[in-house]
């Protein structure tokens, strides 16, 4: 067997007074899948980062392969077997993937025989359980493939040991399961022990063999994953918090606000058509669109917020032609939070009280302002931060200092403000943990039952099964499927979801 | 004697300008794009240029060695690129204000350093005639090929091998478009980008010891008419690509000739037009080859101008 055993035995590491991890013990036997369960500040970055050699723990000690190990920085990690895949990709974008993986070993020859080389990485790809293409440039890749790369790199570096770092964040939930899928089958065959840091319980249950918990810095549970429930785990982790629990629903359907008929358009690759011949929306109800990444919801959402240009059809909300301006978002309150805000909804630099106050800036009341109020800037923003918790270290940092959950509560926080008759969502929890997953849904439900109209695109089928009243399968680029809520039946959406209509 | 050719003079003086006048746009595209892979601009290539093009002159002139003279200017390219390299590593400094900067004093520098080699005359480089087969006089002046010329060519190809088949060259790569990752693997990106900048400003020293040493061979203040500006931009329409670089770099030379070629040919009226071809054919290969739904392809992660 490759794979080897990685333990921790009574690790603490302190920051000055505060102590991030206290007399934390974890044992990884050889080969194994093992959960490392925590809630955002629990302690599991530190730990990770203690045994890969970024930090140097107070007190405590590591056992690699059963010897007792120093490890001093991660170099020294490296040369004993062990590897981390990070949060955030670590492959750089304009190489090849053949190239990333030669240029990152430690041995790359000074001039690259690219023939030799491709047959190596053949004969290397042709062992592993799943394949990437290796000649596109890494920015080419879908993100589910990039997340592979990153694991077939530390393969193909040798690694014997994986910490993987919330390996599914960026990816949709059928591409998570997929390379999770791989990863235990490489632990089964055991090439590789993996510890992997989540706060998903259904990837623990579906994929892990043992977990541990942390919680405040404090091992507080762990076990083999078939001895525990979710309860159990939800337990251990959050201790005595409240878990947020979805809002009722209350309030029956209005008059159509959002009305799509004959859109079509370019899609991203710019070899497909979006063509969206029938949309609507009603005031008071969420309509949901199901699909699975990169049949057109994203460029849907892009029409939507007047980021790609159409080539045929209308958009009207409340029945008057819609082109996403700004003077007509405002006059009907359409209001977005688009995946990935930081880039879609913010000006990643600019403070968290200017990001904030993006709606309303050059507003005063209904009149528009040429001066600026910075008070009233201020006021609303820190207004807006404690309502929806936003933590950040002050309104005038950069939000791209922010964490993503927290991005995402700024956004909220500004596009729910005021009046909201038109709400348009896509992704709204991607990588957040699961406290403020509970919070964002009650939001979005909030709306509603105020009477807004909300469409939701998602590629968690569970989150609209939750939130909405009305199902839309999206396939190809046009809208498959269509059922009420109540009626839908989970088999059936996942048909159309994979195209057999 | 001179044989009358007729219209054909118009291709004719457009390849012999293309070869003519294509070096120091070759040097300096060259130099800016090895520095601009690593991630860094530098716009202060314009005032290297007119120094190499100074020290070299006076090199050549003090040792009688025009290959000296070439050297001179490399090595003072160098430093220009090194003094650049290592301002742009300090913290919150801003690498295109520093270019500009740099471009001023590059260029005072030369101007006051210079004042006494405007008069002497310093040896020119060689050139090779690949003329020989025609009797035509016209195509054997078209035909006088520089060694420097040469150089830059071979140089182009090799730039072009070395970011594809070299560690160092995927190092460039890697550094100009993720500092990240960079730190990730364990590189040292100010390192890696302050080579690269001092080499690239090398390159641009070469290419303004072309100016003063052989086309138009002597040295004086008005020697560059903007050549270290230009060949930036060509950088960007050769999409970082050395290869791209040197065809970018003869079209732009055939496109210089075609004002003074028109003139000489009789057009009177409306030839001053063509003078800027150049430029109005960069716009357009630039308007036709954007898009307003693509991003640029090849760019380098790292380039910004708000670092």
């Amino acid at each position: 067997m490759k794979a080897i055993g990685v333990e921790t035995v009574h690790m603490t590491m302190q920051f000055g007074a505060f102590t991030a991890l206290e007399d934390c013990s974890i044992k990884v036997s050889p080969g194994s899948f093992h959960a490392l369960l925590g809630e955002n500040g629990a302690g599991k970055s530190t730990l990770v980062k203690c045994m890969m050699g970024f930090y140097h723990a107070t007190s405590g000690e590591m056992l690699v392969d059963r010897r007792e190990a120093r490890i001093t920085d991660p170099k020294v990690a490296h040369t004993l077997g062990l590897g981390m895949v990070y949060q955030h990709f670590t492959l750089v974008p304009s190489l090849t993937a053949a190239e990333n993986l030669v240029i990152s070993r430690e041995d790359a020859p000074r001039i690259i025989d690219w023939c030799n080389e491709h047959k190596k990485l053949q004969a290397f790809m042709a062992r592993m359980p799943f394949q990437v293409p290796l000649d596109q440039p890494v920015q080419a890749l879908a993100a589910g493939e990039k997340q592979k790369l990153e694991i077939l790199k530390q393969l193909y570096l040798g690694r014997r040991f994986l910490i993987l770092d919330e390996p599914t964040s960026v990816l949709t939930p059928a591409e998570a399961d997929e390379v999770l899928g791989h990863v235990r089958q490489l632990c089964e065959d055991g090439e590789i022990s993996v510890l992997m840091i989540t706060h998903k319980f259904r990837e623990v249950t579906a994929f892990a063999d043992a977990v541990s918990v942390l919680r405040r810095g404090k091992l507080v549970g762990g076990g083999r994953v078939s001895d525990l429930s979710h309860a159990d785990m939800a337990g251990m982790m959050m201790g005595d918090a409240e878990i947020s629990k979805p809002a009722p629903r209350s309030g029956a359907a209005g008059a159509k606000v959002l009305e799509l008929s004959g859109v079509t358009a370019r899609d991203r690759s710019g070899l497909r058509d979006i063509q969206i011949d029938r949309l609507a929306v009603r005031a008071g109800e969420i309509v949901g669109i199901a699909g699975i990444s990169g049949n057109g919801q994203m460029e849907l959402m892009e029409i939507l917020t007047g980021q790609r240009p159409r080539r045929s059809g209308e958009i009207k909300v409340k029945g008057t032609p819609y082109d996403a301006t700004r003077n007509e978002a405002r006059a009907h309150n359409v209001r977005y939070l688009p995946e990935e805000p930081l880039f879609n909804a913010c000006a990643p630099r600019m403070t968290v009280a200017e990001n904030m106050d993006f709606r309303s800036f050059d507003t005063n009341d209904r009149q528009s302002r040429f001066w600026l109020s910075g008070r009233n800037m201020r006021n609303r923003a820190s207004d807006l931060v404690g309502k929806f918790k936003v933590q950040t270290t002050s309104i005038d940092s950069p939000i791209n200092a922010l964490s993503g959950g927290n991005v995402q509560r700024a956004v909220l926080a500004r596009e729910l403000s005021g009046d909201v008759d038109l709400l348009i969502i896509s992704n709204p929890c991607f990588g957040l943990d699961f406290s403020a997953v509970g919070e964002i849904r009650t939001r979005i439900m909030q709306a509603r039952n105020a009477g807004a109209a909300v469409l939701i695109m998602s590629e968690d089928l569970d989150e609209i099964m939750e939130l909405t009243d009305r199902v839309l399968v999206m396939s190809e680029g046009r809208i498959t499927y269509d059922v009420p809520t109540a009626e839908a039946d989970i088999a059936m959406i996942g048909h159309h979801m994979a195209g057999h209509a | 004697m001179e044989t009358d050719l007729g219209l054909w003079v118009i291709p004719l003086a457009i390849i012999g300008g293309a070869i003519r006048v294509s070096t120091p746009f070759l040097f300096v595209s060259l130099g800016e794009a090895l520095t601009e892979r690593s991630g860094r601009i530098n716009l202060g290539l314009e005032g290297t240029l007119v120094f190499g093009a100074m020290s070299g002159y006076a090199a050549a002139y003090l040792t009688g060695s025009p290959w000296l003279g070439v050297f001179a200017a490399a090595i003072s390219g160098a430093m220009f690129g090194l003094l650049h390299g290592l301002i742009c590593s300090l913290p919150k400094v801003n690498d295109i204000a520093v270019g500009i900067a740099m471009m001023i004093l590059g260029m005072g520098l030369a101007f006051y350093f210079g004042k006494p080699f405007v008069q002497p005359v310093a040896p020119n480089l060689p050139s090779i005639g690949f003329g020989w087969w025609s009797d035509v006089p016209q195509v054997r002046a078209a035909l006088q090929v520089n060694v420097l010329f040469l150089i830059g060519a071979v140089l182009a190809v090799a730039m072009w091998w070395m970011f594809r088949s070299t560690r160092v060259g995927l190092i460039v790569r890697v550094v100009g478009d993720s500092t990240d990752a960079a730190r990730a693997m364990g590189l040292r990106p100010a390192l890696v980008r302050i080579c690269a900048t001092a080499v690239g400003g090398a390159f641009a020293g070469v290419g303004g010891a072309y100016l003063s040493l052989y086309y138009p061979g002597s040295w004086n203040e008005g020697i560059s008419s903007g050549q270290g500006l230009m060949a930036v931009a060509l950088v960007i329409f050769a999409r970082w690509n050395p290869l791209a670089c040197f065809g970018a770099a003869l079209l732009f030379g055939g496109a210089g000739a075609l004002g003074p070629t028109l003139q000489s040919v009789g057009v009177s009226e409306g030839y001053y037009l063509f003078f800027a071809a150049p430029y109005v054919l960069t716009l357009g290969v630039l308007i036709v080859t954007s898009s307003p739904t693509r991003a640029m392809t090849g760019a380098p992660g790292e380039l910004s101008i708000t670092k």
